[in-house]
């Protein structure tokens, strides 16, 4: 075999392109740094500066046409119940208490940067867009729901209540009017500006310069800038004014405090569907290898059968030649000292018995 | 003669639907759960699922996929587990108890999508997961693998309905001869998409660390769902070998009759094995991930009940039923094992799941799930006894004997 030849079977093995990637991991792994899309957008949710009016909800209910709701949006004191986003309401606004003071939080989907709903689905209805939102087409949707077990943030909501066409409901980052050059209707409607809308990119940097321009106000940690891969909304968080400062971006130590508004951050730096890439990489190697280990043990039963067999069928000829050879020997005497009618006679006895055992021990095996 | 009094279907007379229809005390409970069962599918596929389950958008999966599909697929794993000892590894001892394990199994699988229609909001898409592959989805890979699995065990369960029509339609001989042939490429076909997808359903819990209990999330949740279906699969074939020799004893052939003792001995001694390996597997495992700090919360006692009474305990039981010959005993451990296949599905799926969330807030199934899932296993019974009762799943047909003993 030539080099070019062994080249090309290592080419079609596509063990080439995996030694290419070993040699040069910058280029490779190109294809798995966040963002996908450095220009996709995204929201910055600074809840130091939320009232709790609920004008984002209401000009979302709005927007999206949902059906309204049996208490008017101008009643705030449903904040103080803890409610979670839902296939009629695609945001809401919970009041946590963090630390003995109120603080607002607005939920919906965060639009991740490589979402675990996409990558859960196994029908492909979830798609991140180049803009930054993550869309929903419920025209392939088989109703499993898995997206929502995926989901680390509970936001789809689903509607149990419908028989012909039950869907997964989420905020769509208003995609329509995204599309229409308009701002989404929350960040549209929010009077206090707690909604920043902007490039993701721009958004994290305009983050840490409200951290580090207002010492003291904010926790040193923009939750969504990694969580879960990256989001595409992000979530400032005021400090523990009693505490002792938070050392920066320390997923660990503002753990507690964020876990007062709702958010866990010991998702991790990794999208949430790459948790199960290893599990779907031995895949093929079990595809594989499991034919070659059963069929491997097949072979070597057969061919044990096989040996033993053998082992039988040359025991059974030699005990069958040992008998022959002392019958002709026995009757040869018979017929030296007794003659020839006695040997005769002495010949079919034996075959007589002989045929005997044989049939008997059939018997015995057939029971 | 050995097939004593076993009603074999003839040319003239090919149904024996007289056990199914007897108004005995089991039948008539039967017709009462059928008929319950078709009311609620009724009202579930006209008024949503909603109308018949507490599933909320905090907990999408819940009785339907813990019980029908969780366990219902691990509790099927008695097909390949058998296929595999008989066929492969050359236990020819096992070969009466390949066919009602083959069937068992098909029967599971088939009912596992029958109950998988009730819990999907658009059943009638189910197989758009062809058509709009989402490879990077484990669901996607448990879908595939569950499909074609359920053809292989329809295929390999086929010479069952074959030897039973043979009489009236000839030509289906061609087809189990042909299956015969192929044979020993379906079991290793078997074996190799029951190890994916018996994983993948672990890995399907992979993605939400977050929502899992630490005790039950794992890296290793794939390879603690494969082992444990081993041990299922094995404490499924001696479990149904109870129930059929209580409730179709008559079925049964001389060759089924003196082999059940020794399938009951030596796949209670390998479950003992496999059970054992899982409980290290499933401690390494703990103390490995640092969880020992959770062991003494509420969640920490459940799971050490867990990990004692339903897998360590089942696994002793095992060992000591194998070793002293004692069917009892091994029969009773195969409850005790079946008992915490279900309880550890339930944690994972119900129990453990969300265990952040306030009590308030978390899943109870409602009676109607319960009722439904009472429902699918009465069917799959149902379907058992009317295939028992005509095709040779526990006797060898006088017509199609075998050289295999």
């Amino acid at each position: 075999m030539n080099r070019r030849k062994f080249l090309t079977l290592l080419g079609s093995a596509g063990v080439a392109s995996t030694l290419a990637q070993a040699a040069a991991p910058t280029e490779a792994n190109a294809g798995h740094v966040f963002p996908y899309y450095p220009d996709s957008y995204g929201v910055l949710h600074d809840t130091t500066r939320c009232v709790g009016c609920r004008r984002c909800e209401e000009a979302c209910n709005k927007v999206n046409d949902l059906p309204k709701p049996d208490k008017p949006f101008s009643d705030l004191s449903v904040c103080n119940t803890k409610r979670r986003t839902s296939a009629t309401n695609w945001t809401v606004v919970n009041k946590y208490e963090m630390n003995g003071k109120p603080v607002y939080r607005k939920l919906q989907c965060f639009h991740c940067q490589d979402p675990a709903c996409a990558s859960a689905c196994f029908a492909k209805c979830f798609q991140k867009q180049p803009d930054g939102s993550v869309t929903y087409d419920g025209t392939q949707c088989v109703g499993c729901r898995y997206c929502m077990i995926a989901c680390p943030f509970y936001a789809p909501g689903f509607e149990y209540n419908l028989a012909w066409d039950p869907l997964v409901k989420k905020c769509t980052f208003c995609k329509p009017r995204l599309d229409r050059n308009e701002l989404p209707g929350c960040v549209e409607a929010c009077p206090m500006e707690a909604l920043t809308f902007g490039r993701r990119t721009d958004l994290i940097k305009v983050a840490h310069a409200r951290i580090n321009e207002n010492p003291g106000k904010y926790l040193d940690y923009v939750y969504g800038e990694h969580d879960a891969g990256g989001t595409a909304w992000m979530v400032l968080a005021p400090a523990n004014k009693n505490g002792a400062p938070i050392p920066p971006d320390n997923p660990i130590l503002a753990g507690p405090e964020f876990k007062q508004l709702g958010l866990d951050t010991h998702l991790g730096n990794q999208p949430m569907g790459e948790l199960t890439y290893g599990a779907l990489g031995a895949v093929p190697m079990i595809v594989a290898f499991w034919p070659v280990l059963f069929g491997g043990a097949y072979a070597m039963t057969k061919r044990r059968e096989a040996m033993q067999q053998e082992v039988l069928d040359k025991t059974v000829r030699e005990a069958r030649d040992d008998v022959a050879f002392a019958v002709d020997a026995a009757v040869r005497k018979i017929q030296e000292t007794e003659g020839e009618g006695a040997a005769d006679r002495c010949r079919q006895a034996m075959a007589e018995a002989l045929k005997a055992r044989e049939t008997a021990a059939k018997h015995g095996e057939d029971a | 003669m050995e097939n004593h009094s076993i009603v074999i279907p003839t040319r003239e007379k090919m149904f024996n639907m007289g056990p199914l229809l007897k108004p005995t005390l089991g039948n008539i409970i039967t017709w009462i759960i059928l008929a319950v069962g078709l009311v609620i599918t009724i009202i579930r596929f006209t008024q949503g699922i909603g109308s018949v389950a507490n599933l909320d958008d905090n907990q999408p999966w819940g009785m339907w996929i813990g019980f029908d599909l969780l366990c219902g697929v691990c509790l099927a794993a008695g097909g390949y587990f058998t296929t595999v000892a008989c066929y492969v590894m050359g236990m020819k001892h096992f070969h009466s108890a390949a066919r009602p394990a083959v069937l068992t199994a098909f029967l599971g699988y088939l009912f596992v999508v029958v109950a998988l229609l009730y819990d999907l909001g658009h059943p009638l898409r189910l197989p758009y997961m062809f058509f709009f592959p989402g490879a990077t989805s484990v669901l996607f890979e448990v879908g595939l693998c569950v499909a074609t699995y359920l053809t292989v065990l329809f295929v390999e369960f086929s010479v069952a309905p074959c030897e039973w029509l043979a009489s009236r339609f000839p030509i289906v001989l061609k087809w189990r001869t042909f299956v015969n042939k192929i044979n020993i490429l379906l079991t290793i076909f078997g074996v190799t998409l029951s190890t994916l997808h018996q994983s993948s359903l672990g890995s399907l819990y992979l993605i939400c660390p977050g929502k899992l209990h630490p005790l039950w999330y794992s890296p290793f949740i794939p390879m603690f769902f494969f082992v444990s279906s081993m041990a299922a699969g094995a404490s499924m074939v001696i479990l149904e070998g109870f129930f059929a020799h209580k409730g179709v004893h008559q079925y049964m052939d001389a060759t089924h009759l003196r082999e059940s003792d020794n399938v009951i001995l030596s796949f209670a001694k390998a479950a003992s094995f496999i059970l054992m390996a899982y409980f290290m597997l499933k401690f390494i495992d703990m103390l490995v991930q640092n969880n020992m700090q959770y062991l003494m919360t509420g969640y920490g006692a459940w799971w050490l009940l867990e990990m004692f009474g339903f897998v360590l305990l089942p696994a002793l039981l095992y060992a000591k039923g194998s070793r002293d010959g004692n069917v009892k005993l091994c029969q009773y451990a195969s409850m005790n094992a079946v008992a915490g296949i279900v309880f550890n599905r339930f944690n994972i799926c119900m129990v453990a799941f969300n265990y952040q969330l306030p009590s308030a807030e978390r899943y109870f199934p409602s009676i109607w799930e319960i009722m439904i899932s009472v429902f699918v296993v009465t069917m799959i019974v149902t379907a058992y006894r009317f295939i028992v009762y005509h095709m040779p799943i526990l006797y060898e047909h006088p017509n199609f004997k075998e050289a295999h003993h």
